[in-house]
């Protein structure tokens, strides 16, 4: 495997445009990600680079244009295969979306159980997945009573958990101090490295600017550069 | 499956306030349904007994001849309905008087001449005692020359089995409703605790959970309320029970037997059928819930 010729990709975006009613969050955007690439998707604030992720695990429908995941054609995918399509996404959520009335372990070990694991490899595999983002301390406690950075860490945990071909970050570093950040982005690129697709919307700088891997921008819903 | 009952369960103590409510109101559905069952169950077995223990008493004119007797009893088995007759002489009448009213036996051994007439005991079958029937084979009977009469409790007998009708359109009516009813409040506080949880619920979808996945403890928690709503519902029943049949049985005639609870079997197809509620209150309640 030279130059990774043979690479098919994963996300295909053609033409894709999406208005939130009137809005206009995305404008024309095509977009290839091959098999185990990097890429980092920067731009302001209401850019709309979670637009765009949700796109990819379908929390929103596209307006025109066609989004194609892992061969998936999602304009016509059918409701039944939608969760099938996210178990080979991991995402982390701007926002976490941890179940706040659920432990830490609760949390990241619902992606095994939804899944269909048993219980005695849920059990292996989430302890070892939190002791490698530093959480497993603190397995007992419950979202609300983390910190924000903690909690960062328990979202990567749920996405990566379930060893997912593709990985969407929003924001993956967007409450941690430099250290943790740099945990997290070692821990992605630990994924990365096993083979996962990454693609990662931030407005942190400094990440992209230390970026290994191809960034695109965004602005305005427009996708303006490559690099 | 371990798993989805180890959610369901933690369900069920997290929203323990709602789950008393239905709980509750399954049972008090099952109460008032199963109590009008349980009525109704005794009743029939009462009015059974009754009617089995009803006969048609034909007495004869004085002097008829053994052969006219003879005939006339041959008659009367011809007529359609008619299971059984027995001929009592008047001194085998007088006889069962004597034993069944001990304290008379006196006064009636000082009697100079029988009073009571030759008797045939006429039995029906169940189909006889319906409605007017009887009525026709009693004037079949009168018609017949060496009859003096024919005496039968048909009042009794017809106003016994029209209040049973009632009772059980009145029990059928309300045991409609209330299971209606017990359907209506599942779904509701199902959708209550649902609403309390749609987060939760767009967090699953969102990681790959099916919908089967979310909806299976549901299922359960609706199970599981049916289960224990049959179960306090049957229990209550059976405590006033017990209590009522203390008090009515002492008022009933003796050799009518006691008064019954449910057989077994009808106490697990009452316990599926409250089960049946709790499910189909889930079905309703997610049917709308996660359709978007
Ligand atoms: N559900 C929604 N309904 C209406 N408008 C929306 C919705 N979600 C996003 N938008 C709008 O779409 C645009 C893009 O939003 P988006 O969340 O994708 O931006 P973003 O690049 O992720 O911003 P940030 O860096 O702050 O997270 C914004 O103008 C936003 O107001
Ligand atoms: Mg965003």
């Amino acid at each position: 495997m030279i130059g990774g010729k043979e690479k098919s990709p994963v996300i295909r975006m053609y033409h894709v445009h999406k208005s939130y009613g009137t809005k206009k969050a995305l404008t024309d955007i095509s977009l290839e990600l091959m098999e185990n690439e990097r890429v980092f998707i920067s731009g302001a604030s209401g850019a709309g680079k979670t637009t765009l992720l949700k796109l990819i695990y379908l929390a929103e429908p596209v307006t025109r244009g066609q989004v194609l995941v892992d061969g998936m054609n999602l304009s016509r995918i059918v409701p039944k295969r939608i969760p099938f399509l996210r178990r080979k996404l991991g995402i982390i959520f701007q926002d976490f979306k941890l179940i706040p009335d659920k432990t830490v372990f609760e949390n990241v070990a619902l992606v095994l159980e939804a899944a269909g694991h048993k219980r005695r490899f849920v059990e292996k595999k989430v302890k070892s997945v939190l002791r490698v983002v530093g959480m497993e301390d603190k397995k007992d406690a419950l979202p609300p009573g983390l910190s924000g950075g903690e909690q960062q860490c328990v979202a990567v945990a749920r996405a990566v958990v379930g060893n997912p071909k593709i990985i969407l970050a929003d924001e993956p570093t967007g409450s941690l101090d430099p250290g943790s950040a740099r945990k997290i982005l070692a821990l992605l690129d630990h994924y990365h490295r096993n083979g996962a697709t990454l693609l990662i919307a931030t407005h942190d700088r400094e990440l992209i600017r230390r970026a290994d891997g191809r960034v695109v921008h965004l602005d305005k819903g427009r996708l303006v550069s490559h690099r | 499956m371990v798993q989805i009952w180890r959610r369901a369960l933690k369900d069920i103590w997290a929203n323990r306030f709602l789950n008393t409510i239905t709980v509750v109101t399954i049972a008090m559905a099952v109460l008032i349904v199963s109590a009008f069952g349980l009525l109704s169950v005794n009743f029939h077995q009462l009015m059974d007994k009754w009617r089995n223990g009803i006969r048609m008493l034909v007495y004869l004119k004085a002097d008829v001849s053994q052969q006219d007797r003879q005939a006339l009893e041959d008659r009367i088995r011809g007529i359609k309905g008619v299971s059984g007759v027995t001929f009592i002489s008047k001194e085998e009448g007088l006889a069962r008087m004597k034993q069944r009213m001990a304290i008379l036996e006196r006064l009636l051994e000082d009697l100079k001449k029988n009073p009571l007439p030759d008797t045939f005991e006429v039995r029906l079958d169940a189909d006889a005692l319906e409605g007017d029937r009887i009525d026709g084979v009693a004037s079949a009977i009168r018609a017949m020359a060496p009859v003096e009469e024919v005496v039968y409790g048909k009042v009794w007998l017809n106003r016994f089995a029209g209040l049973m009708h009632l009772f059980r359109l009145a029990g059928t009516a309300m045991g409609g409703l209330f299971i209606m009813a017990a359907v209506f409040i599942v779904a509701n506080t199902l959708r209550l605790v649902l609403y309390s949880r749609q987060q939760e619920i767009e967090i699953m979808r969102l990681i790959g959970a099916t919908d089967r996945f979310i909806k299976m403890p549901f299922f359960v928690e609706g199970l599981v309320q049916g289960f224990f709503g049959g179960l306090l519902g049957l229990a209550v029943l059976y405590g006033l029970f017990r209590v009522a049949a203390v008090r009515v049985g002492a008022y009933l005639p003796i050799g009518f037997g006691e008064m019954r609870y449910f057989s077994s079997t009808t106490l697990l197809l009452i316990l599926g059928c409250t089960m049946g509620v709790g499910w189909i209150g889930c079905y309703l309640s997610l049917k709308g819930f996660l359709r978007r």
